[in-house]
């Protein structure tokens, strides 16, 4: 199980939880327990969130692997100019 | 470079030298350059100064017609109906589009459905300069004219213009379908704030108790425009078995393509986007406007048709940045520790959902190494047109609210205000304020910097003061493909599809050049049409060199592998005992002696016979980008009888990674100080009460001209980023985030006012000094 750190536009979804716990092995099994567990989330993730791994950002890359113990974030999938 | 490159080389086991899909961690492999670091010439520069360079407006095909789009005069109103049928019997006319020819093809996606709704109007017209219907004809006077015949009947409804009038209770609603998200439970009633976001980490409260000094002030921020000089362009051409063709001025065609076949529900693969020279993007073209517009009336007059954006087109419907409302609140002990920080966000989003009060709220306070922080940022809906990125989007409207209260708080406390930072910098290990913790960052290093630069000791003049201040931004990559082809005489061509917006094509050559070992000079670099390589985000988020160099060295590293494979056979020996350094292969081991080093033109010229074409191709996720930090100083001279600043010294200090051109990381840094510097002056949207846009043009919306600025001075540090090969991050963005704050900061310096709302222009200064001095 990893500790999922969310950013408060998540949270109401979560019933107001800043931490909630997942048992995925990577960043698009995260996503699709997240949708399943908390549906709140499903409309956030289509539309983008980015995925702290240890201080790392990964936008887009679903394969990533979740280290036993790493420190994950979920964040907003950031636009630039 | 060389064996240890090679022996480093992540593809070094591939089986037999397939081009791998799956990429390594791009961990830094390299720390000496013979090409990196230098300042060659950039290859687009000839025809850019010679005027051979072709920008959006210059494509033509045979038989285009001219379109033109009606766009509404009112804020806010409901299309009753639209007759166009006198515009379409006038002679010249091929075509005429209401949104009845842009069906819904987005199949539930909302993002997608408010491009579509934004570039046509469905039933209401949202905002000043929102499309209603468009022409195609023979010249651009009967298109004109056909505009004319078309009778639009509206009902004037309420609207709404400013961020903070949005937000009150009985404001006219701008969608009566929006419902505030991130709140619980969820509201039942209609709301202006289309999302509450909120980020931070310990107990700010708590934190506050324990401050010996607190500072606590509001802000505003006007809209601005990104002011590229060259407007929106392009050239459609749609044919009658489906296939389309756009060439365009855009920062990313692959997405316009992807886009645009969907609004016009077509194959992305029949859809075909050259992307022309750009003059100007800034975040501004990152999103489609006119394209699909013109993509429709190519298909229906059954003609290609060029569109151009006036510059009244541009300000009044393409995407400025958010105006904004910003509340900040900073505690910190005597000593100068912060305990506590907290602030809350309102940024415009136009009439659209948007995330950038959550991109302020992110940034706000990422500078520094905070115990208790918070944010809340609140997304606002307006009737003013669609809000796009403009250069590191939120951030420097947040950094002049907050870098404008961490100067204050700094004197409060008696300390000098680069010290103040320096003693709550954020560093490697430090929390940051939107979540993760950072790896190596270059925050302090810039504020050591800016501590010793001469420009902090310099003397001042009359009636000027001198401010500093810090900016963040995140950087990204992404999606990214690139090619490597070998010509037959060993020269190289590397193909991108990454929009060269600040001379990226000489540093992308400059990489593959350096990872190849060969001049410079070899490489030849394109963007490639969206046929030709494989999907490419657009150049946003400071990627494009950042992202294209790494697919670019990952491409180097699979030709160099093709390479030594030819070597090998040329030589008759097996691969393993080849080794690819300076440009050449050469045979490892005293058994092959004899055997002299073959030039890459020597491969080449012989690879007819050796298996074929020499060619290497990356496709990468490129993440890891690296944050970015720079600070800013800033000499402002005010004349206190006109109110009107002028900046005389100006010094921008950034961590850049590695400086890949130096020349080109330099010009990204003036490039942002002086959009920065126009922000803080003069830069703003003016709506009259009616909710019409009062200045539509550069004349009385007024970007700084060269006349206006000093010499910016830069100093790059470098910080390798550990997730790039070569250390590179992005440098675009970071610098147009400093200046407001930096400017506020001297303004209060030199007349003890504190400028709380941007633009300072002179009618705002002029009242601020004479409130200070009524007391």
């Amino acid at each position: 199980m990893a500790d999922i750190h969310l950013w408060g536009a998540l949270r109401p979804a979560a019933g107001g939880a800043s931490v909630v716990s997942v048992n995925a092995k990577t960043i698009r099994e995260l996503f699709r327990k997240l949708a399943e567990d908390y549906p709140g989330m499903e409309p956030h993730i289509a539309r983008g969130v980015a995925v702290s791994i240890d201080g790392k950002i990964y936008r887009d890359d679903w394969q990533r692997e979740l280290p036993e113990g790493a420190e994950i974030y979920l964040l907003p999938r950031i636009q630039g100019g | 470079m060389a064996s240890e490159s090679t022996t480093a080389h992540p593809f070094e086991d591939a089986p037999n030298h397939v081009t791998p899909t799956v990429v390594h961690d791009p961990i830094l492999t390299k720390t000496d350059f013979k090409s990196v670091g230098t300042r060659p010439l950039r290859p687009d520069g000839l025809d850019k100064v010679t005027g051979r360079a072709r920008y959006g407006a210059d494509f033509n095909l045979p038989g285009q017609l001219v379109g033109l789009v009606l766009r509404s005069p009112h804020a806010h109103a409901k299309i009753k109906k639209i007759d166009t049928s006198k515009a379409e019997k006038l002679a010249g006319v091929k075509a005429v589009i209401t949104a009845a020819d842009l069906p819904d093809h987005t199949a539930g996606d909302q993002s997608m459905y408010d491009i579509l709704e934004n570039c046509m109007a469905r039933g209401i017209a949202k905002y000043d300069g929102h499309a209603v219907a468009a022409v195609a004809a023979v010249d651009a006077p009967t298109a004109r004219a056909a505009l004319k015949l078309i009778k639009v009947d509206y009902e004037i409804l309420p609207h709404v213009t400013d961020v903070d009038e949005a937000v009150k209770p009985n404001a006219p609603l701008v969608n009566p379908k929006m419902f505030t998200e991130g709140v619980e439970p969820k509201p039942k009633k209609a709301s202006n704030i289309a999302k509450r976001t909120e980020f931070g980490h310990g107990d700010v409260d708590a934190g506050f108790k324990d401050a010996d000094v607190i500072v606590e002030r509001s802000f505003r921020t006007e809209q601005t425009h990104q002011g590229y000089i060259e407007p929106h362009a392009c050239v459609a051409s749609v044919s009658p078995d489906g296939t389309g063709e756009l060439w365009v001025c855009t920062q990313g065609h692959f997405v316009y393509r992807n886009h645009c076949a969907m609004l016009l529900g077509m194959e992305v693969s029949k859809l075909r986007v050259t992307s022309s020279e750009i003059g100007g993007g800034f975040g501004g073209k990152t999103h489609v406007w006119a394209e699909p517009v013109a993509l429709a009336l190519s298909r229906k007059a059954n003609r290609p048709v060029k569109l151009t954006m006036s510059r009244d087109e541009v300000f009044r419907a393409s995407g400025p940045t958010s105006a904004t409302s910003i509340d900040v609140r900073i505690g910190a002990k005597k000593d100068g520790t912060i305990v506590a920080a907290d602030a809350t966000l309102r940024f415009s989003g136009g009439p659209y959902y948007g995330m950038w009060a959550e991109l302020g709220a992110m940034t706000a306070f990422a500078c520094y190494d905070l115990k208790n922080v918070r944010t809340v940022g609140y997304e606002v809906l307006v009737n003013r047109p669609k809000t796009a990125a403009y250069r590191a989007p939120s951030a420097p409207m947040a950094a002049f609210a907050v870098e404008s209260v961490v100067d204050e708080l700094a004197h409060k406390i008696g300390m000098n205000e680069v010290d103040f930072r320096i003693k709550n910098a954020a560093k490697q290990g430090t929390r940051a304020s939107y979540g993760p913790v950072y790896g190596p960052i270059g925050i302090g290093a810039t504020l050591e910097a800016a501590k010793k630069h001469p420009h902090m000791k310099a003397p001042l003049g009359k009636n000027q003061g001198r401010g500093m201040a810090c900016g963040f931004w995140f950087n990204f990559g992404g999606q990214t493909c690139t090619d490597i082809n070998v010509g037959p005489d060993g020269s190289v061509t590397l193909t991108v599809g990454t929009v060269d917006v600040g001379g990226s094509r000489a540093s992308l050559a400059l990489c593959v050049a350096e990872e190849l070992g060969v001049p410079y000079e070899q490489v030849k670099c394109i963007v490639a049409d969206t046929g030709t390589l494989g999907h490419n985000d657009m150049t946003d988020g400071s990627r494009g060199t950042f992202s294209s160099s790494m697919a670019g060295i990952f491409a180097a590293r699979n030709a160099i592998t093709v390479l030594r494979e030819r070597a090998a056979k040329m030589w008759e020996i097996s691969v393993e005992d080849v080794k690819w350094e300076d440009g050449h292969a050469k045979a490892v081991g005293s058994k092959y002696g004899n055997l002299a080093p073959l030039s890459l033109k020597e491969i080449a010229a012989a690879a007819g016979n050796t298996g074929g074409p020499v060619a290497g191709h990356s496709e990468i996720v490129a993440d890891g980008a690296g944050v970015s930090f720079a600070t800013h100083i800033a000499d402002v001279e005010v004349d206190p009888e006109t109110g009107r600043s002028k900046i005389v010294r100006y010094t921008v200090i950034q961590d850049a990674g590695k400086a890949v051109h130096p020349t080109y990381v330099e010009g990204q840094y003036q490039g942002g100080a002086a959009q920065g510097i126009g922000w803080a002056l003069n830069e703003e949207y003016i709506y009259g009460k009616n909710g019409r846009l009062q200045n539509p043009g550069f004349l009385d919306y007024r970007i700084p001209v060269c006349s206006d600025l000093p010499m910016i001075d830069t100093q790059i540090l470098e910080i390798p980023n550990p997730n790039h090969p070569y250390g590179v991050r992005g440098v675009g963005e970071t610098s147009i985030v400093p200046p407001l704050a930096a400017i506020a900061n001297a303004m209060s310096n030199a007349f003890g006012v504190r400028m709380t709302h941007v633009p300072m222009s002179p009618p705002r200064v002029l009242k601020a000094l004479e409130a200070a001095q009524k007391g």
